[in-house]
């Protein structure tokens, strides 16, 4: 039983050198990460029965500092979020051969090899066991994911990266690793402990600053106004913004969000420090803002960033506000979020590769050439208001629920506006897809029609397991409770 | 038998194969010895340390004749650990040198290249084994001499102005330390290092020690290159051969910062060293203004081992930093960047010798491209700039964390707030050097350009491997320097 997490750890960087020896056999290259992938989630699988029974399976790699190991143990927030990135790592594979040929890139070997290393280091953050332990397996994705995101080595793509760069290491290392440091000197341990570390060990006015410099110092959570970083990534391959801005990246961000304000602070410190509610105030004004700036963009991969960016803050808003139902909806909104949204990306991927159309206003009648895409648009963007049987709803309700019991109406008031704005930009687009004529007579108009199969495969099975998850929610409700002690 | 001469040795062997370098005329031969003699240098380093016991000393009396008539060797643990920092620097540079050195200096001067590099090393390490103040004086003009000659030897003509700076300045400090270690004798009658810390204490505020004191700190500042007393060092690293500029990089400023520990913590005692603050306060405030402004030089530099030099006066300030906090905590972090600075500056500066063997300088310029053209080089770049940067799992993180909880415990925030700025302005200035070595095409109509040999891979390779091994095993550097700082701290050994 105890094999397993090393495994899980250790397998997709096994990967790595296997996807850089066959560089010359593409199919067999690819074979390998699809088998990788398939074993991973297996693997992760594997671990939920123990942890859904209260186990802790734990490993312990090395102490480079004395009383600070490299140490993992799987617990179900982590668990939750392994789960979600193995899983989609798996579809994205499949995605990903479709649309890295369909669009001709190059240096496909490095994109694969890369991918796997952002994976390892994704996993590697789930199972942390303590803050340096995940400071290490963030800053590892991070430079990992950085060749993928200026993949195309254009200057465009430099300056992206630079963006990207500045902004996720600036504040890892400016505030994070600031903030990890004062928490080791005032209570001596990094350990995520249950109930929090901090009690005790700091007045009101130094929690406060604290968590300010853990929330903005996790830049990848994309906090206004550190969220610049993640529309500049959007100069990434489809496939990359698919899984490690929609998935890995972000989620490791607000997941660290979570794992710091339940096992560093603990809830109770959050509430009666008031440094819970400060923050909920800044998280509740960038969903607004970002979905604000998200209604003005015409590029559909920067409109789905800042979608994105208003969506991650419901996590954060879920930590901040520091009771059960804030905490379950948070990490339900993980797994929920990220369903719905990689299958927007893939759609705006298939549409890239099928007709070379990046922007909203060229999408006029594109529904009747591409019907599965652009279905499987219309369930992930529907899923992004919050309408039911989709899966953003069920997570929207347990952060209502929580805004609710902390008594904070101005959130409550944002939870419920912010669908409207919501649906304001992306019910055009499904409108103009489906109901507008297609431009006609418009110079180097081509015949086109659906995507490679493996790209259509990928978002309808996302587009599915969408629908799917609004009904069957358990297995995530079930270990979110174990967050908060039970149901 | 051999085993109780061991310190003699670590600095005799190096000191008398050098005229035998000369001997042998040939570049090749003067290599093969050299190298040898660096490798044997880093096992007597390396049996020192083992042997060495927690808290105690080897004494070696030079000749058999006893102190205080006599010279004596001591070897504490603080000694061992920076003896093995030389040596290994050295062994590893000598491994790389022949390539490079065959490319970058004139045939005729190998044989005298190795020998000046060899009685450079011998004066180095003779700096740290030495219990005696004035024998420390007459080792560093050993290594300081020989250093000018072999910056000389840089292809730029440019070589030459630089080396007459360095020697300008270098003699200065020389001097003051000449006249510090005067005063001392005059008061105290004594060179021996134990004695002087014995009988210092007594004379109390006295006029004379304190102006020796002032000598000693100024002019050890000065072949610290401590900001901004720095002049000297981008020029001399940047103009000196690849070889010479990773052996001084790794070796010469690090043996300054010992002896500035030996003179502040052994002889005069943290007590009187930092009494009244005035000695911690200055060393803190030039080390954050040297790690501000040089990194921020280092940016605007268009030479990369320019640059790097910039950095080292930046990393020069680190040390100092965790110096001037007087914690356990804080010279632990000192001593922890003193022995990984010297493994990842040597790695980069290695890496660069590499380039300029290859495409025939190290201007940004000329690194265009090299991503793809020397992958194996490069990425030896990027894993030891990654450590200048202090990101998790390289040496580098080790040094910021302890400064940085230094400066915590000490109730500094804003200096903690500082050093960690620092680190972004190197990710800037070591992310110039990746984009344009990966984002950019070799230009057009340049020659194709190659893999470094195998025999320069190796040592490069060796000193990133050590730099993530001591990102994760800290039991060598945090180990001892824990407790180092704790004798230090604890007075006289």
């Amino acid at each position: 039983m105890s094999a397993l997490l090393p495994a899980a750890m250790l397998l997709p960087l096994v990967a790595v050198p296997l996807i850089v020896l066959l560089d010359r056999y593409p199919n067999r290259r690819e074979a390998v990460s699809l088998v990788t992938g398939g074993l991973l989630f297996a693997l992760v699988v594997a671990l939920v029965p123990d942890v859904a029974a209260g186990g802790r399976p734990a490993w312990t790699l090395a102490e480079p500092l004395p009383g600070i190991a490299l140490a993992f143990e799987v617990e179900p927030l982590g668990l939750i979020m392994a789960l979600v990135a193995s899983f989609l790592w798996m579809v994205t594979t499949v995605y990903s051969i479709g649309y890295m040929r369909g669009h001709h890139e190059k240096h496909q070997t490095r994109f694969y090899a890369f991918f796997a290393i952002a994976i390892a280091s994704t996993i590697g953050a789930a199972f942390a066991a303590n803050l340096v332990t995940l400071f290490v397996f963030y800053e590892a994705l991070t430079l990992s994911t950085f060749p993928l995101v200026t993949h195309a080595g254009t200057d465009e793509a430099r300056r992206a990266g630079r963006t990207y760069l500045g902004v996720l290491i600036g504040s890892s290392i400016g505030l994070l690793l600031l903030a990890i440091a004062w928490t080791w000197n005032l209570t001596g341990s990094v350990t995520f402990t249950p109930g929090g570390i901090l009690a005790g060990h700091a007045t009101d006015g130094t929690v406060l600053v604290l968590y300010a410099l853990f929330l903005f110092g996790i830049g990848k959570a994309a906090l206004m106004p550190l969220h610049r970083w993640l529309p500049a990534a959007m100069v990434a391959p489809t496939p990359v913004s698919a899984l490690l801005h929609a998935v890995a990246v972000v989620k490791i961000g607000v997941f660290s969000v979570l794992k710091v304000s339940i096992y560093i602070f603990g809830p109770a410190l959050l509430t009666s420090s008031g440094a819970g509610m400060a923050l909920a105030y800044v998280a509740a004004t960038t969903i607004l803002l970002g979905s604000l700036v998200a209604m003005r963009q015409d590029n559909l991969k920067r409109l789905l960033a800042y979608s994105t960016v208003s969506q991650l803050s419901y996590i954060v808003l879920g930590a901040t506000l520091a009771n059960a139902w804030g905490i379950v909806g948070g990490s339900l909104h993980i797994v929920m979020h990220a369903f719905g949204k990689i299958t927007l990306f893939f759609c705006a991927g298939a549409i890239l590769v099928a007709s070379n159309k990046t922007r909203v206003s060229q999408l006029d009648g594109i529904g009747r050439r591409m019907p599965w895409t652009l279905g499987a648009f219309t369930v992930g963007a529907l899923s992004m208001v919050g309408v039911p049987p989709l899966a953003g709803f069920v997570s929207k309700w347990y952060l209502l629920l929580g805004s609710i019991t902390a008594e904070q109406y101005f959130v409550v008031a944002v939870i419920i506006v912010r669908p409207l704005l919501n649906a304001a930009y992306f019910v055009p687009i499904i409108y103009v897809a489906f109901f507008r004529p297609p431009a006609s007579g418009v110079h180097g108009e081509r015949e086109y029609g659906e995507a490679p199969l493996p790209m259509v495969a990928a978002l309808v099975a996302t587009a599915v397991l969408t629908v799917t998850l609004f009904f069957y929610p358990d297995w995530a409700l079930a270990l979110a409770e174990q967050l908060v002690g039970g149901p | 038998m051999i085993d109780e001469h061991l310190p003699v040795l670590q600095v005799v062997v190096p000191l008398l194969a050098a005229p035998m370098c000369l001997l042998l005329g040939r570049g090749t031969l003067a290599w093969g010895l050299a190298t040898a003699v660096g490798w044997f240098a880093l096992y007597v380093a390396l049996s020192l340390l083992g042997s060495v016991p927690a808290g105690g000393e080897i004494r070696y009396a030079l000749g058999g004749w006893a102190a205080p008539w006599g010279i004596e060797y001591r070897v504490d643990r603080l000694d061992s650990y920076v003896l093995v920092i030389v040596a290994a620097v050295g062994a590893l540079v000598l491994t790389y040198a022949r390539a490079s050195v065959a490319r970058e200096i004139a045939r005729h001067q190998h044989a005298a290249f190795y020998a000046a590099l060899l009685l450079c090393l011998a004066g180095l390490l003779g700096i740290v084994i030495t219990g005696d103040a004035f024998n420390l004086f007459v080792f560093l003009e050993i290594s300081s001499l020989s250093s000018y000659a072999l910056i000389s030897l840089g292809r730029d003509r440019r070589a030459l102005t630089a080396s007459y700076q360095y020697l300008i300045m270098g003699t200065l400090g020389a001097t003051f330390i000449l006249i510090g270690v005067g005063l001392l004798y005059m008061v105290t009658g004594t060179l021996n290092m134990l004695d002087l810390a014995e009988r210092l204490p007594a004379l109390g505020d006295n006029r004379t020690v304190l102006a020796a004191f002032a000598f000693l700190v100024v002019g050890i500042c000065l072949k610290i290159a401590l900001f901004p007393l720095h002049l000297w060092l981008p020029n001399a690293y940047a103009y000196a051969p690849s070889v010479v500029t990773a052996f001084l990089a790794g070796t010469a400023t690090k043996v300054a910062i010992y002896v500035l520990l030996r003179f502040l913590f052994t002889i005069f005692g943290a007590g009187f060293s930092f009494s009244g603050m005035l000695l911690s306060a200055l060393l803190m405030v030039l080390a954050l203004l040297g790690v501000l402004v040089a990194s921020t030089v280092a940016i605007f530099q268009n030479d990369v081992k320019r640059m790097l030099a910039y950095s080292s006066v930046a990393q020069i300030g680190y040390i100092v930093l965790g110096i001037s906090l007087v914690s356990v905590t804080g010279l632990t972090a000192a001593l922890v960047h003193l022995f990984n600075h010297a493994v990842m500056k040597a790695a980069l500066f290695l890496a660069l010798g590499a380039v300029v063997y290859r495409v025939g300088g190290a201007r940004l310029e000329d690194m265009k491209g090299l991503g793809r053209a020397m992958p194996l080089t490069l990425a030896a770049f990027v894993a030891g700039g990654l450590s200048l940067i202090g990101v998790p799992l390289t040496a580098g993180f080790i040094s910021k964390w302890y400064l940085v909880l230094a400066a915590l415990e000490a109730g500094w925030w804003p200096i903690a707030l500082l050093v960690l700025i620092g680190s972004l302005l190197a990710v800037v200035y070591v992310w110039r050097v990746v984009e344009t070595a990966y984002m950019q095409p070799r230009p057009a109509g340049a020659a194709a350009v190659s893999e470094a040999p195998w025999h320069m891979l190796l040592p490069i390779w060796a000193l990133v491997v050590a730099n993530v091994w001591l990102g994760i095993d800290t039991d060598l550097t945090v180990g001892i320097a824990g407790g180092v700082a704790v004798e230090l701290l604890g007075g006289a050994p």
